[in-house]
């Protein structure tokens, strides 16, 4: 009972923080303040996950906890180079 | 001036045999638990993407000499293809079965059938991903 008020709490924490990167991504001056600010969302989706599989009692979401990570690791570097070179897949001329 | 990718290349090099070894593991557990054919064809696009953002078009493409429009052509093959072999047996079309096997080192095995038509489906989206990226970045 007390572990799961705490992962509720930990829950309401993790909402603050997705919602404190909600405003820099609205705001952020420059794009790679967006985009950086949306990877750490993803990684605050992640930590979510985890919690609430905790609180459900089921694996089922771990393949989920991954695969987010993957994914948004691919996005982050794909803006990057967006940015960094206006080119997402380069070739040769 | 040569731009430098030395971080991301190294980084590339070993999350893609991560990322593939997870796709396979998704593909594989399909029966049982989450995952299953599209999701493990569409991690495995993610790897082969990730593959042409930090070494370009042109050096992957001598690398993995794979045409993906004729892989989803494959994909789509072998998945109508297991529904008309049971035909072939007198039962409807996509009638699904298993039987137990005696592998040599995973000992008695549970095959389906349903195996080859999930890996249609895993080669239909695989091909399909990585061409419709292919084609949007090509600027011409």
């Amino acid at each position: 009972m007390i572990f799961e008020t705490i992962l509720r709490i930990a829950l309401g924490i993790l909402m603050l923080s997705i919602l404190a990167n909600m405003y820099r991504v609205v705001k952020g001056p420059s794009g790679a303040d967006r985009v950086q600010a949306l990877d750490s969302i993803g990684i605050n989706l992640i930590a979510s996950i985890a919690a609430y599989s905790v609180l459900f009692h089921t694996q089922a979401f771990f393949d989920l906890i991954l695969l987010i990570g993957i994914l948004s690791f691919i996005g982050t570097i794909a803006f990057a180079r967006f940015i960094e070179r206006g080119v997402v897949i380069e070739r040769k001329r | 001036m040569k731009p430098n990718n030395v971080i991301l290349q190294t980084v590339t090099r070993v999350a893609v045999f991560i990322i593939f070894t997870f796709s396979i593991y998704l593909f594989m557990s399909g029966h049982h638990q989450p995952g299953g054919g599209f999701i493990g064809g569409l991690s495995t696009a993610a790897a082969i993407v990730l593959l042409y953002l930090s070494f370009g078009i042109e050096k992957v493409r001598e690398n993995i000499p794979v045409d993906f429009k004729k892989l989803a052509a494959v994909g789509v093959f072998i998945a109508v293809g297991t529904g008309l072999v049971s035909i072939v047996y007198g039962q409807p079309f996509l009638t699904q079965t298993f039987g137990h096997v005696n592998l040599p080192i995973f000992g008695d095995t549970e095959l389906a059938s349903a195996m080859v038509f999930d890996t249609g489906v895993a080669l239909a989206v695989i091909g399909t991903a990585v061409n419709i990226i292919l084609s949007i970045s090509e600027d011409r």
